[in-house]
């Protein structure tokens, strides 16, 4: 390289490493209509799977016929769960311990529970088929309330439990129950309650929503049966793990199973699991000898394919008269639906709920969590979030509004009362977790200042007594929310999925002649990976990114990862680069040390290249160190520039950030006009600030479908209510708030490159500062806690019951 | 199922495709034409994703059968490129303001805003919001891809008065 003609500014331009707002590489492909997803694919041969679905919520199966679905032209084969029998497959186990009905199995548990699966020679055959299919159901008392599920006479659910008093996470007390778990010092917040000047006690509930990616849950399978091997394609966000899942239950050698999961139109979390469909679509393609592809529907995402939250956290805070806080206490009843089918790492039932002392310097804390089976479907995936952290954060965001309330202070005073400081870092919460940095006050007090919050109090009192005097009928909300996230899952000592340590990986290839290829663990699903693990590699080893190749979904050719969910790829995958990347360099130093006749330690990294410390002259680039490794290494040293990296990571990361929403609400209506909405979010160092802001424009708007209106709802035989787009709550541009983003950078200490993940965080902030906005806007009327989702109906019931419409 | 013959004008080619009474315009375009940029995103006309220009309208081919469009001339994302291959000012608008993330909305929407600055070369952000209301996307929020829109509309109103000038 020339280094003479480009100023070091122009070098590092050149390279559009971290820190730059690099276009993504992604886009070329996908605004031309290019990307290649799974419906994309067609395979010679390939079949198309359908399934039969039950209409009943809770009924035993008296009869299926099929007799009449495999007369139906283009029908070949339609399998029950007695052909599944024949190869062990009717069951299935979960990522959480339990067991699930592939296809249904003497009984249904939930409404739209696969029972039969129709394979046919194109997708319209398939639906004739399954038209023709004659079930019998005998219908049984359906549980859709989780409150009722553990009632001395409620309806035995799953009666392939039955006399089993323990289950994966230890004891059940019931026979609908799942498991009981906690965490936290009992005696000592019991204390601090008994002792406690305040206390608040409230059910905080997180309704029932579903991720709904705009792509739904799909694949195709292909047995090649000559050779004995299996091939899947499919919408994974852990395409390693649903290899080793399918291993373990077809018994194929792993290495005679490939899955590939190319471009993924949005996961959510949505795609992590393994689902019925695919062990069809499998066991169809070995009985057929073709290739089977089944796509879901929109009503059959949204029906079956994991819901997430409906949790029911009964939250309570002790407190000193004057607002400090000395004691938490938790206890959640979570619905799980027909199967424990969450995705969460094995040690950890409710996730990382235990985060759910947020932001603030609890001395003591206790959570339970107890998981119920109900009438519905499966699931409690982390739906745009860490593993039940936007529950955690829920909780106790709308927990402190309610302090404050009682207190009579105002809600941004007690949060930063109560912040964790920022000398306390590393912290060790209440609940067992080491924060590994924060600068809250700075981040709060910025916040408050970017929206004038003084101002907008004294403008909410204005309007309220304009509202008492009858000169209004709108309502302001001003809603806060602080929140500490966990993400970056994790350290092998508590975090693993089927027993596999939840590190990531990255295996770097340098071409001779200056370009690379990136191979990930990993798996975007729009997050743009192939843009921005470029840019650290860029930056680590000074190889312009464009010049950069990242893979991702290949299990034959990637390295073996856990995948993308819970914003782990940044916090793990991308520290696997940056630790593959400095192997890298580290060999390009000998490399360049050889070529300029010098000791490795004479010499030092300048952005491209290396260079004699003292003499700037004596430079050898990175693309003639490159070449030398191909083409004359040092005596001594094999050739080639290549480097592997698993990384396990030391802790979990916390991203943090301070939401304002202003919301004003019209009583007679109901309707509200979100007038403004911050967001400053703390990611530790930033790699590429467009995507950020992209992501956190795109997790603040699920945040306010879910606050506002989103919802996954049953009636009361355990219909879904609200199961297609025309009732499920996603907003059109025009609802849609504008955004306005911001940020402070407290890098991760422990990260190589001190970035702690973004993506989800705006969800997990999102909702409280929604939720707070509408509690707050009713406050002065009376209410204490309002619950979500707050749709102009349920503002307007809201208006109803305090007596305001005459 | 009977077949019927079926002729239509696809991004300037025509193309025949032999379909049944109940087959969806998508599933020609996807199955038979080997058109993969239109997405089926929720099977109810909500979504958008399967959108394309069908006689100078927007049209959600997933609620449309191919029978309805005998004669029609239809374009598909994958006409929208300039015809050197480099992308028109809408798909470079979407690159540049990071109008997408996922990607699977995109050809729909693009095709949706493509009809829209026909129809209005010069939209405000609130009839650029309305006019894209009718496709749906996951990742974004909206608010980058109203930017792709303005900044596609800016480049294609200065266009012609460069030529112009030129």
């Amino acid at each position: 390289m020339n280094t003479a003609v480009l100023t070091r500014e122009q070098r590092e331009a050149k390279l559009e490493g971290m820190g730059c707002k690099r276009k993504r590489v992604e886009d070329i492909r996908f605004t031309q209509g290019k990307g290649n997803y799974i419906d994309d694919l067609k395979l010679p041969g390939m079949l198309f799977g359908d399934f039969v679905r039950s209409q009943y919520a809770h009924a035993r199966i008296k009869r299926i016929d099929t007799s009449k679905a495999k007369q139906v032209p283009g029908v070949l084969a339609v399998l029950t769960a007695e052909e599944l029998k024949g190869v062990n497959l009717a069951w299935m186990p979960t990522l959480a311990g339990d067991v699930q009905m592939v296809l249904a199995d003497g009984k249904v548990l939930f409404q739209n529970q696969e029972i039969a699966f129709v394979v046919a020679e194109d997708r319209y055959a398939a639906a004739d088929g399954v038209e023709a299919v004659e079930v019998e159901y005998e219908e049984l008392p359906v549980i859709v309330d989780p409150f009722k599920s553990m009632a001395a006479d409620a309806p035995v659910l799953r009666e392939d439990l039955a006399g089993k008093t323990s289950g994966a996470h230890g004891a059940r007390k019931h026979h609908n129950h799942i498991f009981e778990w906690s965490v936290g010092d009992k005696a000592a917040t019991d204390a601090a309650f008994a002792g406690a000047e305040v206390t608040i006690k409230e059910l905080i509930s997180y309704h029932r929503t579903h991720p709904s990616p705009l792509e739904t849950c799909q694949c195709v399978a292909s047995f090649d049966k000559i050779k004995g091997e299996l091939t899947v394609y499919g919408t994974f966000q852990a395409p390693h793990v649903i290899r080793t899942v399918a291993t373990l239950i077809s018994k194929i050698p792993e290495h005679k199973i490939h899955v590939i999961a190319p471009d993924i139109g949005g996961g959510f979390g949505n795609k992590v699991g393994a689902y019925p469909g695919y062990i069809c679509a499998i066991v169809a393609s070995i009985v057929t000898g073709l290739p089977v592809k089944w796509v879901e529907d929109r009503i059959e995402n949204l029906t079956t394919t994991s819901f997430a939250r409906d949790y029911h956290m009964t939250t309570e805070i002790a407190a000193s008269k004057d607002g400090k806080v000395t004691g938490l206490r938790v206890h959640v009843l979570a619905d799980h639906g027909g199967f424990d089918a969450c995705a969460d790492p094995s040690k950890f039932p409710a996730g990382f709920f235990a985060i759910v002392t947020g932001s603030y310097d609890f001395p003591v804390a206790h959570v339970t969590v107890d998981g119920v089976y109900t009438n519905k479907a499966p699931g409690g995936v982390a739906y745009r979030c860490s593993l039940r952290v936007t529950e955690a954060a829920y909780a106790i965001e709308r927990g402190m509004d309610i302090l404050a309330q009682k207190l009579g202070m105002d809600p941004a005073e007690l949060r930063l009362k109560n912040f964790i400081k920022r000398e306390q870092f590393p912290y060790q919460s209440a609940l067992g977790w080491e924060y590994d940095s924060g600068d809250y006050h700075t981040a709060m007090n910025k916040a408050l200042e970017a929206v004038s919050y003084q101002a907008l109090r004294a403008e909410q009192a204005a309007k309220r007594e304009a509202f008492k005097r009858g000169e209004t009928r709108e309502i302001m909300g001003i809603g806060l929310c602080f929140f500490t996230e966990i993400v970056g899952a994790g350290p092998s000592k508590n975090c693993d999925v089927l027993g596999l340590a939840m590190f990531d990986s990255c295996e770097i290839r340098l071409h001779p002649t200056g370009s690379a290829l990136a191979r990930m663990g990993s798996k975007s699903q729009g997050q743009g990976h192939e843009t921005t693990y470029a840019q650290i590699i860029a930056s680590e080893i000074g190889i312009p990114a464009d010049d950069i190749a990242v893979e991702e979904g290949n299990t034959d050719t990637a390295p073996y990862g856990i995948g993308t969910f819970g914003s782990r790829s940044t916090p793990v995958a991308g520290a696997a680069i940056a630790m593959a990347a400095r192997k890298i360099r580290n060999k390009a130093q000998m490399i360049a040390a050889y070529l300029l006749e010098v000791h490795e330690s004479d010499l030092e990294w300048d952005i491209d290249g290396f260079r004699v410390k003292g003499l700037p002259e004596k430079f050898k680039g990175m693309k003639e160190i490159v070449w030398a490794a191909y083409h004359s290494p040092p005596p001594g040293m094999e050739p080639g520039l290549e480097a592997v990296s698993y990384y396990d990571p030391p802790n979990m990361t916390y991203p943090f950030g301070a939401y304002i929403c202003v919301m004003d609400i019209d009583v007679d209506t109901g309707v509200y006009k979100v007038r403004r909405f911050y967001a400053l979010d703390d990611c530790g160092t930033r790699i590429n600030p467009m995507i950020i802001e992209g992501q956190v424009h795109g997790g603040l708007t699920e945040a306010f479908a879910i606050a506002m209106g989103q919802e996954i709802r049953y009636d009361e035989i355990g219909n879904v209510v609200g199961g297609s787009f025309m009732d499920f709550f996603l907003p059109t541009a025009v609802e849609t708030p504008k955004w306005e983003t911001d940020h402070t950078v407290t890098p991760s200490p422990h990260h190589p490159i001190g970035a702690k993940g973004v993506g989800e965080s705006p969800n997990v902030g999102g909702v409280p500062a929604f939720s707070n906005a509408v509690n707050d806007a009713f406050s002065f009327l009376g209410t204490r806690h309002i619950q979500m989702p707050h749709d102009f109906w349920r503002n307007w019931t809201v208006a109803n019951q305090l007596g305001l419409h005459g | 199922m009977t077949k019927t013959q079926v002729k239509m004008r696809v991004n300037g080619r025509a193309v025949e495709a032999l379909v049944e009474p109940r087959t969806l315009l998508i599933h020609v375009f996807r199955e038979q034409l080997n058109l993969t940029g239109a997405h089926i995103g929720c099977d109810t006309t909500h979504c958008g994703a399967c959108t394309v220009d069908l006689d100078g309208k927007s049209v959600k081919s997933c609620t449309m059968f191919a029978v309805q469009v005998d004669g029609a001339t239809i374009t598909t994302i994958e006409g929208m490129a300039n015809a050197d291959g480099s992308l028109s000012a809408l798909q470079e608008g979407f690159r540049m303001e990071h109008g997408l993330q996922c990607g699977f909305c995109t050809p729909g929407m693009i095709m949706r805003a493509h009809r829209l600055l026909q129809e209005n070369p010069n939209p405000s952000e609130e009839e650029i919001r309305f006019g894209i209301s009718g496709n749906l996307c996951r990742c974004t929020g909206y608010q980058n891809i109203v930017k792709a829109i303005q900044y596609a509309a800016a480049k294609l109103r200065d266009a012609p008065q460069k030529e112009a000038a030129e």
